[in-house]
């Protein structure tokens, strides 16, 4: 039976994306996290790019830029001071991990299908802790720790 | 051919979105070639002063591979940093306004990354 033109539609619920701050009480399942992560670490380095750049610059153009690249991590430069330099490069480091392995992961799961929930589940544990322990490794050799 | 555009633009099915999706993929794999063919530089033996490092990037072959990675890098960051606004802001003059300061952004960063790069 067609909907006779007098009834008004049924109010329908509206699933819209989670907010930002809906994320903070809602229990994400581990794939979830790794998922959210992807997002926060890509708008972080899209943040942190002109910083990236600088370092690129500073690294590679000259002997004595070079140089005051290498100090600015040692004794800071202006306002930074070395170790807040490198927490921010601690975090790109973080953020790259974490884009790049979550990507081949997305990139895997594309070509083979493989999204069953243990196969979700699995692969979202390996990103996470090979992202962390990598991130570990390179910021213990970043604060000079070996 | 169909009319596509306007009120009549076709908003679902095959290929909507499709080419951002393919492109952002794309994108990724090359700057996933691009850090192995990078990492495989830095980490050759010998020490890793500025001679060798800036050697690296004065490379022709390697100014060419890190210039068009930087602008895989332009369109893929374009595209996630769009769906984010698309996804958390509503009203629409400020994610207007949020796209074109990611363009300008994105834009800005990939001019300094060339003139950078063609310096050496």
């Amino acid at each position: 039976m067609p909907p006779s033109p007098s009834t008004p539609p049924r109010a329908r619920p509206v699933y819209r994306n989670i907010h930002v701050l809906q994320i903070l009480r809602y229990r994400l399942p581990l794939a979830g996290i790794v998922s959210i992560l992807h997002r926060v670490s890509g708008a972080l380095m899209f943040l942190l790019m002109p910083f990236a750049i600088w370092m690129f610059d500073a690294s590679v153009t000259s002997e004595i830029s070079h140089e005051a690249f290498t100090s600015a991590f040692a004794v800071g430069i202006g306002p930074f001071a070395g170790w807040f330099l490198k927490l921010v490069v601690l975090a790109l480091i973080w953020a790259y991990l974490h884009h790049f392995i979550a990507g081949i992961r997305h990139l895997w799961m594309d070509a083979t299908h493989a999204v069953s929930r243990q196969q979700g589940q699995l692969t979202a544990i390996s990103t996470l802790v090979s992202s962390l322990a990598l991130t570990a490794l390179l910021g213990a050799k970043l604060f000079g720790l070996y | 051919m169909a009319v596509n555009h306007g009120s009549k633009r076709l908003v679902v099915g095959a290929h909507y979105g499709f080419r951002d999706w393919l492109g952002q993929r794309v994108t990724a794999v090359l700057m996933a070639i691009y850090t192995v063919v990078l990492l495989a530089q830095v980490l050759a033996p010998g020490e890793l002063g500025y001679e060798r490092w800036a050697g690296i990037f004065a490379a022709q072959w390697m100014k060419v591979l890190t210039f068009v990675v930087v602008v895989a890098l332009l369109h893929h960051a374009w595209v996630g940093m769009r769906d984010i606004w698309m996804d958390y802001v509503k009203p629409v003059g400020l994610r207007l306004a949020l796209q074109v300061f990611t363009l300008a952004w994105l834009i800005g960063c990939a001019g300094w990354a060339v003139q950078v790069l063609w310096r050496l």
